[in-house]
Order: C-alpha cells, then sequence, then structure tokens
C-alpha cells in the first residue's frame, strides 16, 4: 500500500471540437485504493478513462501513470494497465481459451498454457473455456475480461461500468474479485453513473460534474440524495433521469 | 509580411495576364486560343509544387508532430487541388478546339486525374476524422503514400501509353525555343507559385486562429 | 521473438474467425459468382471482344473482391471494442500489421484462385502455358494491393463513410498495380513468355517494396488511436 499516488491527473481539459468537456480535473488514486467516479451521463467520465488508457490525448493539463505521462510515453503506460470496458474485447468465433492465449500473446505475456486456466478457472469460467464466446452471457464475457486483464497483472485498472448488467451474484463475485486486486496494491478507478452497489469496494468517491471533480470525498461521507443534489446543480445534467441502484 | 506577398501575387498576376494576353504572340496553328496555356501550364506545375508541399510537410508532421506542419500540409493540399481542377479545367477548355475532344488519356492527362483524385481524397480524410490530431496524423500518412506513389504512377502510366502504341494525339507544349512565349510563361509560372504561396498562408493562418480558439 | 509470435498470432486470430464465421469468405464467393454471370451477360457473346478485355476483366473482378475484402479486415475488431485491444498492445504495432497482411493475403489468394478457375471453366480459355507466369503476376499484384489496402484499413476503420472513403483512397494509389497487372496478365495470355513483360514485373516488385516499407514505417502510427 504506497503513499504516492499511481494516478494523478492534474488539471486536465479535453475538448471535442468546440465542446468542453472536461474543463480542469484533478484526481489522484494510490496503489492499493479503489476511487469510484461518479457522474450523469456525457458528463465525461469514460472520456478521462481514456485519457488515463492512452486512448485520446487531453488538450491542456497532464495526467501520468507511475509517473509516466499519458499523452508523452503511451508506450511507457499501455504495460502497466488494464483495462475493462464496455466491450469486453472479445472474438466471438473464438473460444475462451483462445481469446485469452489471443490477448496474453498480442500483451507479451509469457502465458502458459497451465496459466490461462488458472486464470479462467480463477473467473469460474473453467467449464466454458473451450466454448464460443458467442454463446457467452453479458457477465461471462465481463468474467472473461477480468481473467484477461489479471492474467496482465496491472499496476492500474480502469473500469468502465464494470457492473453494468451483471446479476446480484456476479456483482457480488466482481466485488470480490476486485478487493483481491485491491489487495495486491493495485490502484482501481471505476467509473459508474449509478450510486449501488459497485461503490461497496470504493475508499473514495469522486463526482464529476460541470466538467470538474464537483467533489472528492471519503466513501462514508456521501448519501445519494447529496449525489442527486450534485448532479441536479449542473444544468445539463438534469435532464438525465438518476436514481437506479444496484 | 503575408499581406505583401498578398501584394506580389496580385501584381504579378496581372503581369502575367498582360505578357499573356497582350504581349505573346498570337499562334499560328492553334490561334488566340493558345493562350490559355499560360494559365493552365503554371496551374498544374503550382499543384505539383503544393504535392511536394504536402508531402514534405507530412513527413515534417509525422516526426516532429509540430502542428504547424500539419497545417501547412491541409492548406497545400486545399490550395493544391483548386489548382489541378482549375488546371484540368483550362486543359480541357484549350483542347477541345484543339484537338476535337474535351478529354483524352494520354499519359500526362491520365497521371494529372490520379493526382487530383489523390487530392481529393486527401481533403475527404480529413473532413470526415471528427478528432483533430487523428486527422493530421492520417492524412500525414495517406500524404506520404501518395508522394512515394506518384513516381510509379507517372511511369505505369507512361508506360501504358507509349509502350506498344505510337503516340495518338499531339501533347500541349511546344515550348523549345522561342522567347516571346517563354517569357510571359515564367512570369505566369511565378505568379501562380506566389498566388499559391499567398493562399496557403492565409489559410495556414487561419487554420492556426481556429485552433487556437478552441484549446 | 515477441514481434512473430505476435504477428502470428493476429494471423491466426484472423484465419480461425474467418474459417468459423465464414462471414467474408461467404460474401466474396457469392460476388465473384456475380461478377461472373454479369460478365458473361455483357461480354460473353462476341468470343473475340471477350478474349480482347479478359484481363481487365479478370483484375476487375479480383479489385472489386480486394475491396471488399480489405474493406471488411477490421470490421471485427470494431465488434466488443476490440480495436481498443489493438491499440492499448504494447510494443512494435506493425507485428499486427503483418498478421493481417497475411489473413488478407490469404483470403484473397483462395478467392482469386476461385475465380481464375471459374473463368477459365466458364469463358473457355486455356491457361496452360500461361499459367506459371500468371500465378508471379497475381500473387505480386495481390501484395500490392493487400499491403497498401490493410494500412488504408486500419486508417477508414473507425471512420465516418468507411465504405465510401476506402475505395476513394485505395484505388488511385493503386494505379500502377492495376496498370503492370492488366498489361502483364494480357501479354501473358497471348502467349507472350514472363520475360517479354519484364518491366511490368520490376515495376510490381518495386510498388510491393515501396508499399510494404512504408506501411511497415506508418502503422505504428496509425495504430496510436
Amino acid at each position: 500500500m504506497s503513499l504516492e499516488p499511481v494516478v494523478r491527473v492534474t488539471d486536465v481539459r479535453k475538448v471535442f471540437g468546440l465542446v468542453p468537456v472536461l474543463d480542469g480535473v484533478s484526481l489522484e488514486v494510490r496503489g492499493g485504493e479503489a476511487v469510484a467516479l461518479l457522474g450523469a451521463n456525457g458528463a465525461g467520465k469514460t472520456t478521462l478513462l481514456k485519457i488515463l488508457a492512452t486512448l485520446l490525448r487531453p488538450t491542456r493539463g497532464t495526467a501520468s501513470i507511475a509517473g509516466h505521462d499519458v499523452a508523452r510515453a503511451p508506450e511507457a503506460v499501455r504495460p502497466l494497465i488494464g483495462v475493462v470496458a464496455h466491450g469486453a474485447w472479445v472474438y466471438d468465433d473464438l473460444t475462451a481459451r483462445e481469446n485469452l492465449r489471443f490477448w496474453a500473446t498480442l500483451g507479451g505475456l509469457e502465458a502458459g498454457a497451465d496459466d490461462l486456466s488458472a486464470a479462467l478457472a480463477g473467473v469460474g469460467l473453467e467449464r466454458a473455456a473451450d466454448a464460443r464466446v458467442r454463446t457467452f452471457s453479458a457477465g461471462m464475457k465481463r468474467r472473461l475480461s477480468l481473467a484477461r486483464v489479471m492474467l496482465a497483472r496491472p499496476r492500474v485498472l480502469l473500469l468502465d461500468e464494470p457492473f453494468a448488467g451483471l446479476d446480484q451474484r456476479a456483482k457480488k463475485w466482481l466485488e470480490g474479485r476486485l478487493e483481491a486486486l485491491k489487495s495486491t496494491g493495485a490502484a482501481l478507478l471505476l467509473v459508474t453513473h449509478s450510486f449501488g452497489r459497485e461503490l461497496g469496494v470504493a475508499d473514495r468517491l469522486a463526482v464529476l460534474a460541470g466538467g470538474r471533480i464537483a467533489l472528492d470525498t471519503a466513501r462514508g461521507a456521501l448519501g445519494p440524495d447529496d449525489v442527486q443534489r450534485l448532479y441536479a446543480a449542473h444544468a445539463e445534467d438534469a435532464a438525465y433521469p438518476q436514481g437506479e441502484h444496484g | 509580411m503575408v499581406k505583401a506577398l498578398g501584394w506580389l501575387a496580385a501584381a504579378s498576376v496581372a503581369a502575367g495576364m498582360v505578357m499573356a494576353f497582350g504581349v505573346a504572340p498570337r499562334e499560328v496553328t492553334q490561334g488566340n486560343v493558345q493562350r490559355i496555356m499560360y494559365v493552365h501550364v503554371p496551374l498544374i506545375l503550382a499543384s505539383y509544387l503544393a504535392f511536394v508541399v504536402l508531402a514534405l510537410a507530412s513527413l515534417v508532421y509525422l516526426v516532429r508532430r509540430d502542428e504547424a506542419a500539419d497545417r501547412v500540409a491541409h492548406a497545400s493540399g486545399e490550395v493544391g487541388v483548386i489548382f489541378v481542377g482549375l488546371g484540368i479545367a483550362t486543359g480541357s477548355i484549350w483542347g477541345k478546339p484543339t484537338w476535337g475532344t474535351w478529354w483524352t488519356w494520354d499519359a500526362r492527362l491520365t497521371s494529372v486525374a490520379i493526382l487530383f483524385v489523390m487530392y481529393l481524397g486527401y481533403l475527404l480524410l480529413r473532413g470526415t476524422i471528427e478528432d483533430h490530431e487523428r486527422a493530421a496524423r492520417y492524412c500525414a500518412v495517406l500524404g506520404i503514400v501518395a508522394a512515394l506513389d506518384i513516381p510509379l504512377v507517372h511511369l505505369s502510366v507512361y508506360w501504358w501509353r507509349t509502350l506498344h502504341q505510337p503516340p495518338s494525339l499531339m501533347k500541349p507544349g511546344g515550348f523549345t525555343g522561342s522567347a516571346s512565349i517563354l517569357w510571359p510563361l515564367l512570369v505566369n509560372l511565378i505568379a501562380f507559385v506566389l498566388l499559391y504561396a499567398y493562399f496557403v498562408a492565409r489559410r495556414v493562418r487561419l487554420l492556426r486562429a481556429e485552433a487556437e480558439a478552441v484549446a | 521473438m515477441s514481434y512473430a509470435r505476435r504477428a502470428l498470432a493476429v494471423a491466426w486470430k484472423d484465419i480461425a474467425v474467418e474459417r468459423r464465421s465464414k462471414e467474408t469468405l461467404n460474401a466474396l464467393v457469392f460476388f465473384s459468382l456475380l461478377l461472373l454471370f454479369v460478365f458473361q451477360f455483357t461480354l460473353g457473346g462476341d468470343r473475340e471482344r471477350l478474349a480482347a478485355v479478359l484481363p481487365g476483366v479478370l483484375w476487375l473482378g479480383f479489385v472489386l473482391s480486394a475491396l471488399l475484402a480489405l474493406g471488411r479486415t477490421f470490421l471485427v475488431e470494431r465488434e466488443h471494442d476490440c480495436w481498443e485491444g489493438l491499440l492499448l498492445a504494447p510494443g512494435d504495432k506493425s507485428a499486427i500489421y503483418l498478421g493481417k497482411l497475411a489473413g488478407n493475403l490469404a483470403l484473397m489468394l483462395v478467392v482469386e484462385a476461385l475465380v481464375l478457375g471459374l473463368f477459365a471453366v466458364f469463358f473457355d480459355i486455356d491457361l496452360g502455358r500461361a499459367l506459371p507466369g500468371l500465378v508471379v503476376v497475381v500473387l505480386l499484384g495481390t501484395l500490392g494491393l493487400a499491403a497498401v489496402g490493410t494500412l488504408f484499413a486500419a486508417m477508414t476503420a473507425n471512420v465516418r463513410a468507411r465504405e465510401l472513403l476506402f475505395p476513394v483512397l485505395l484505388l488511385p494509389v493503386q494505379v500502377p498495380v492495376l496498370l503492370a497487372t492488366v498489361k502483364a496478365t494480357e501479354a501473358l495470355l497471348l502467349g507472350e513468355p514472363l520475360a517479354a513483360v519484364g518491366h511490368w514485373v520490376k515495376l510490381l516488385v518495386a510498388a510491393d517494396v515501396v508499399y510494404l516499407a512504408v506501411s511497415l514505417l506508418t502503422f505504428d502510427v496509425v495504430l496510436e488511436g
């Protein structure tokens, strides 16, 4: 559990065309810590995640992972991060095992057949390992995604709505896996728009509204009504109905 | 400085027009329509220059990621496509009374037509990518591929038209020797190059202003 | 050698996915058959005219199939955000290019062999003597198409109006390949030896080298984001 922040976002601004989606965001995540990034749809959470994932460059400001600037040294950042996005990075016509092996090889990992089997077992997919992913449910694809990420043992995990579309049991299971990852010292940044189950694993909550971090506090200090009020305080966000609970 | 360039360009174009339509002699066989060559040839040559600039600026951008280089490439592409388009049009206007046809697939025209389509593709690519940085990168790659391809295009088209096939049509030109034709041509060439430079400079300025307004 | 392993992984993945889904292969085969019929209806009656246009028609078929195959090569990556996965893969991304190129070449050559065979049968052409030379020309031409095609496919994969933009970008650049292959095929089908079209072959080789070199060097740039 390190004290130095592994993820460091400093005054990041991102403009698409003429629209500023992020307008001065600052955030830090330490190793072994999980931060949940809350925000209404369109608030810019996914944009911030993509910047940290080196998929987008900030218009202004800096973001760094383990000291490497994401815009200037993306090649140094990429081996350190694990991304679980909306799409699970799966090829429907390959089996779970083949998918895992493909991403492991592409990632330059030395993963033998045993490592792959162990990773699949770790996410409960050992029986479906040789079935085509086309037959998988959303939850199973998410689990395969997590197996892929865990195989690489990243220092930072970037998760975009990881609990979305999962049933209660799967959510509980995911919570457990994320806690386990935290205890290995990885820094977690979870993006979510609903105030639900996923926040159980978070140590801190950061609310993104109006292009900035409107609030950054320990998890216990915030209730669902507080979050609603923050969303409502920013006119454009009020157009989107909130209040989903996991 | 750009303003001075503009005045210089305007002055030389004026001089060029005077020379082309006033000073230069009336061509014996083709008549006055030949005077359009004084506009057509400089347009085409200036468009070649625009393409070279586009290619070099693209290379600079890829190596140094300098936004200014990207703006120069972008502007050069825009001005270049207009010059090529006008060049083809003026060529056709000359061709109709001279050859009896608006178009022919001889080596030079075919090459220029391909260049025109490449320019269009470049601008189309720019237009359809919303992310500015990605557009700059992709266009730079396209610019370099196209530039390296041009010699191959020229060679293949030339072989296509000349090997096992007698040259079937008159080629535009015949600027060998006669000084009275050469001088108006040179003046116009300089004029159009200056015009190109002026347009590119203005466009680059505009692009930079747009970029700064957003950042 | 991680580079080679990664390239092979990509090639294997593409071939496995294609073999199991057969999406592109089916589309290409069907499309080629359709072309065959159309050419027959429009040109088949007059044998002399057919013989004269055959090289062009054959390569038109190859090029249209190439546009179809290459234009789709990164489509499979758009599902489930796999494209992001490729972007974030560490190391030299040109390995991904080589893998994709190998997969595309395999697919295109299979379809071209099929088309050539069908043409020979349905238009009653004696390929016999010309075949070795034809194989060389087809290999070189296909490599040229696929080399730049794979690069441009990556550039247009996530762009609006991809189906329009991809051919608009690819075809002008491929003019040398088109001219060289058609002219060489024409000569070969007339019974001339490969040496007689040596200059076209050399042009194809030069073009292939240039295209491969540029693509290998710039693919990283395209897959930056």
